[in-house]
């Protein structure tokens, strides 16, 4: 494969202009991830499969001496192939146990290659994780208990297009590059970067050569840095909002990695700026504060007018990568002249902040940062194992009883270390006329069976609380029932689960408990009479308690409340409205403290502030709604609840 | 990994490190669960922690290295050997710290037929699993909360138990598996089974430590360990060994520690208060206190020792309430200063 053909034809050279050019953080990541693939941990690359991310892998295969491992792993690998186990065919064969061995025991001295990894089970990742931090394989399966060295780097792959879609917080904390490979537009350049890239042939990638990696693995057990370094690193850490440890850690490694690269022993106040800027910048979670500084004013300025929310769209040239002060400061070739160390502090967390994603800052600035969100959300707990449909997840003992399927691999490889005992015993117990040699090949016995299981994201209930009290229900009761139903077909189209709680007069009743039932839920529905006080605190405690059973069964619930946020009977039922806000307020709080996800739909027919300020105690979006049929409320609520997981989580 | 970063260069987390040693004392205490944030040394300070156990006596050749003396149960072998009286022979061996890494697999947890020499002579015998190599130690999951569901019961089971059985096609084993249980995990992983949280007599919350000095620090020393982990581990090694004859100091002197009816009282107040289900909850309080103070070379538990360990042997023993946004460490703590006069 020649794509630096020299003979390039016209429309061939259209096409490379139009290709995004790897920047030259992305270059920096990949140099300074060869040069130490254990140290560093790995790196996130973002971006769909493309010729930019082809390209930055290619440079890195190129980067690293020949004949070092990469090693794919496919998105549902099973335990047996990552971590290794019984080769049950060579071990009948050979009539002892013989092992193979997993991927992460194959890529010693490697790479490891994750596939698709913001679709990567937690399990996975935390395999990989634990892998990393022991440099090990600690194999205990199938009767073989072995321990394996083994030291590689990680490449993540991230497609990640959606919000919540991310790569596994165990693993990204432990890979100090993240690289973002989202198309960015050379002729849309004007960067300083750009620029540089377009000296470069777009192709060749180079900057550093195979053998200047060598050399700087060579060198890099002697490089030293100063206690200043660290000292800064880990400040600048705590002004990005960096929580997490092996961040500071894994930036002092890239700063040593950048000063071998440059063939220096010591780790000078450039490495520690651009360590800062490829590993700290795209953790922060808060911009810092500068103080006595106009320049982050400029920054923050300019990337509040996109939408806070296109992260992952290219940001605008301008504002994504301003002239990182580290090279201001090598061109303008100023003598080292002994900075104290909150000058140097001061710089490295400069070229941090100057290499915050713009699209990441936008989002920080907006106060909504859904990474974080996705993150602590956690999608562990959506999955569920152990039913009969989904994608299957391993085999444990068992029996094919009601419906379990029997897993024949597993059946035989359970089976297989008995051969020889049972013909054995067959042979002794065989009646003494019986005839020789109608025995079986392979001796099954009932102990051996295992039974496949299966893994599969839990179902979601929507939960919708309707408020039928009188002021409600004059206007928006008819309206809710019809949302409710439209929304029903369409849950029931996701195979997702729909319950109805309603509240008026004293309290609250179940109507609907959670089903899949068309038919029973419009029964239910249309007998929903209305009228009465508003009880809205036990409306709140009622769905609190049902969400939180059906968060027990493994199921996800959404809360959808429909209210004019006005509640005026308190939680014994007596009326009053004083004592009804404050047993709202408690109410709301204890939602909010069970994490739920929620969307507050405002019926009233003027949007009020109560109602968002009840939103914003319970943790839940907010949507006024005032004027809207049936079909204009199901598709908000459609909508918005997908969305509404989002900032329910981050008030955690 | 060669090398283990010493126990006491850990920096700061003063809880976890206490309830590892006071489980290190008193194993009768519970397991140790430690539950936080990624990245604060969990699953560095219980792996250091093997290194600071003092050795204990148990039988040559048994494979659950039993205990030749004392009353703790032994395997069938042992048992058989007491019997008759006949003498059996002792070796000093280091305390098991058994790791049970993610993706193990069930007849590796609780043993199973010895494949190798199943396959090559016919012989049915019992290949001990990761249960008995831990018995009269530790055992320890990182990640907890991602062990699969089925291990879990298991380990539930044998926890409670303090004894394995194997039985299969005529393989019947049973044999002694009593260790402490260490987990640690990310709650943002998931949370864990309440029956599985009740079993660890400690609970810990670690949290990064947020001032810029100490942070400093764990990466400096972090990065030392790293570069030079001989050196490092020399450094540390007076530290290392003052932790461990405190271990050794604390575990001789446990049985003198007496508890007086004053402290009992105060742990039953202190539980009502905070509502803990179960007796659980005081036993646990009780026997942290008195390992506590056996620990720091007192001759009796007092309230000093009470309100040290309350939080970790409380805080996952509360009924969650709503009413109260405060995390259970906080209410411990708060109940703690009430009954105790701050």
């Amino acid at each position: 494969m020649t794509p630096a053909a020299s003979t390039a034809t016209a429309q061939e050279l259209r096409w490379r202009c139009a290709q995004p050019a790897l920047s030259i953080a992305a270059r920096h990541a990949a140099a300074l991830f060869a040069v130490d693939p254990v140290g560093t941990g790995g790196a996130v690359i973002r971006g769909l499969p493309g010729p930019s991310r082809d390209g930055w892998l290619r440079h890195l295969a190129q980067l690293l001496p020949e004949g070092t491992p990469m090693r794919r792993v496919p998105l549902h690998i099973n335990d047996e192939r990552l971590l290794g186990g019984l080769d049950l065919a060579a071990t009948l064969q050979a009539g002892r146990p013989v092992a193979q061995q997993g991927v992460l025991t194959l890529a010693d001295g490697g790479i490891v290659l994750l596939a698709m990894a913001e679709r990567l089970p937690p399990s996975t990742a935390a395999r990989v994780a634990a892998v990393l931090d022991t440099q090990e394989v600690a194999l205990e399966r199938d009767g073989l208990a072995t321990r394996h060295a083994t030291r590689f780097g990680v490449v993540a792959l991230d497609e990640g297009l959606a919000d919540d879609e991310h790569v596994a917080p165990a693993l990204l904390d432990r890979l100090a590059f993240s690289v973002d490979l989202h198309p960015v537009l050379v002729d849309a350049a004007g960067g300083p970067e750009d620029d540089l890239a377009l000296e470069d042939d777009l192709f060749s990638l180079a900057g550093w050569s195979a053998a200047d990696i060598a050399s700087a693995r060579a060198l890099l057990p002697q490089v030293e840095a100063a206690a200043e370094t660290v000292q800064a690193l880990v400040s600048t850490a705590v002004a990005l909002g960096v929580v997490s440890l092996r961040a500071p850690l894994l930036a002092l490694r890239v700063a040593r990695a950048s000063a071998a690269l440059d063939g220096r022993l010591r780790v000078s106040d450039d490495d520690a700026a651009l360590a800062a800027a490829l590993v700290l910048a795209p953790r922060a979670t808060q911009v810092p504060t500068a103080p006595s500084e106009p320049e982050p004013n400029d920054d923050t300025d300019q990337p509040q007018s996109p939408e806070p929310e296109a992260q992952s769209e290219p940001p605008p040239e301008d504002t994504s990568e301003p002239p990182p002060p580290d090279d201001q400061d090598e061109s303008a070739d100023e003598p080292e002249a002994e900075p104290s160390v909150a000058d140097l502090e001061d710089r490295v967390l400069d070229a941090a902040r100057a290499a915050i994603p713009a699209g990441l800052l936008a989002a920080l600035m907006s106060g909504c940062d859904r990474r974080a969100s996705a993150q602590v959300s956690g999608r562990a707990g959506a999955v569920q194992q152990g039913r009969k449909r989904g994608r299957p997840s391993g085999a444990r003992r068992g029996e094919p009883r009601s419906g379990a399927r029997l897993n024949v691999i597993e059946t035989l490889r359970a089976a297989a270390p008995w051969q020889k005992i049972r013909h054995a015993e067959a042979e002794r117990l065989r009646p003494i006329h019986a005839k020789p040699g109608a025995r079986a090949l392979v001796q099954v016995r009932r102990d051996d069976f295992h039974v496949t299981r299966y893994k599969q994201r839990s179902a979601t209930t929507t939960l919708f609380v309707v408020d039928a009290s009188g002021s409600s229900a004059l206007n928006r009761l008819a309206e809710a029932k019809g949302a409710v139903e439209l929304l029903l077909a369409d849950c029931y189209v996701r195979r997702d689960q729909v319950a109805v709680l309603a509240f008026r007069g004293r309290g609250a009743e179940l109507l609907l408990p959670p089903t899949r039932s068309l038919v029973r839920a419009k029964r239910s529905l249309a007998g929903l009479p209305g009228g009465g006080g508003t009880p809205l605190a036990s409306g709140i405690d009622a769905a609190a308690a049902l969400a939180a059973s059906i968060k027990r069964r493994g199921e996800t619930p959404i809360v959808v409340l429909l209210t004019d946020g006005r509640g005026n009977i308190a939680r014994d039922g007596s009326p009053g409205r004083v004592r009804a806000a404050e047993d709202v307020l408690l109410a709301a709080r204890q939602f909010r403290e069970a994490g739920l996800r929620a969307l507050l739909i405002d019926t009233s027919p003027q949007p009020q502030p109560s109602s968002r300020q009840l939103a914003d105690q319970m943790g839940a979006s907010y949507l006024p709604l005032p004027h809207a049929g049936s079909a204009a409320l199901s598709q908000a609520v459609s909508l918005a609840a997908r969305a509404a997981s989002g900032p329910t989580a981050v008030a955690r | 990994m060669s090398e283990q970063f010493p126990f006491s260069a850990i920096v700061g987390q003063d809880e976890m490190k206490l309830a590892i040693l006071i489980a290190a004392v008193d194993p009768s205490v519970g397991g140790v669960l430690v539950f936080g944030d990624r990245g604060t040394g969990k699953s560095t300070a219980v792996r250091a922690l093997a290194a600071m156990l003092p050795k204990m006596r148990a039988v040559i050749g048994c494979r659950y290295h039993c205990d030749p003396q004392g009353s703790a149960p032994v395997c069938e072998e042992c048992r058989a050997f007491k019997l008759a009286g006949t003498p059996v022979k002792s070796h000093l061996i280091p305390v098991p710290v058994v790791d049970l890494p993610l993706g193990a697999t069930e007849d590796r947890v609780v043993g199973a037929l010895d494949l190798e020499r199943a396959l090559s002579q016919g012989v049915k015998a019992f290949e001990p699993g990761l249960l008995a190599r831990a018995n009269r130690g530790f055992l320890y999951i990182d990640e907890v909360n991602l062990l699969e569901d089925h291990l879990v019961d298991l380990l539930i089971d044998v926890a409670a138990s303090g004894e394995n059985v194997v039985e299969r096609e005529g393989l019947s084993v049973r044999h002694p598996a009593r260790f402490v249980l260490v987990g640690s995990g990310n709650p943002e992983e998931g949370e864990l089974r309440p029956q599985l949280l009740d079993r660890f007599g400690l609970s810990v919350e670690v949290k990064t430590p947020t001032d810029l000095a100490s942070r400093v620090e764990v990466v400096r020393r972090r990065d030392q360990f790293e570069r030079d982990p001989d050196g490092f581990t020399e450094k540390w090694k007076k530290d290392d060994e003052r932790v461990r004859r405190s271990i050794v100091k604390g575990k001789a002197h446990l049985a003198d520690v007496t508890v007086p009816d004053a402290a009992l009282e105060r742990a039953a107040q202190l539980c009502m208060a905070l509502g803990t289900d179960g007796l659980r909850g005081e036993l646990t309080l009780i026997r942290a206190a008195r390992s506590l103070a056996a620990l720091q070379g007192a001759k009796s538990v007092g309230d000093e020792h009470l309100k040290r360990v309350a939080p970790p042997a409380l805080r996952h023993r509360l009924r969650r309430n709503p009413l109260d946004d405060a995390g259970s460490g906080v209410r411990v703590d708060r109940a703690v200063a009430e009954l105790f006069g701050a």
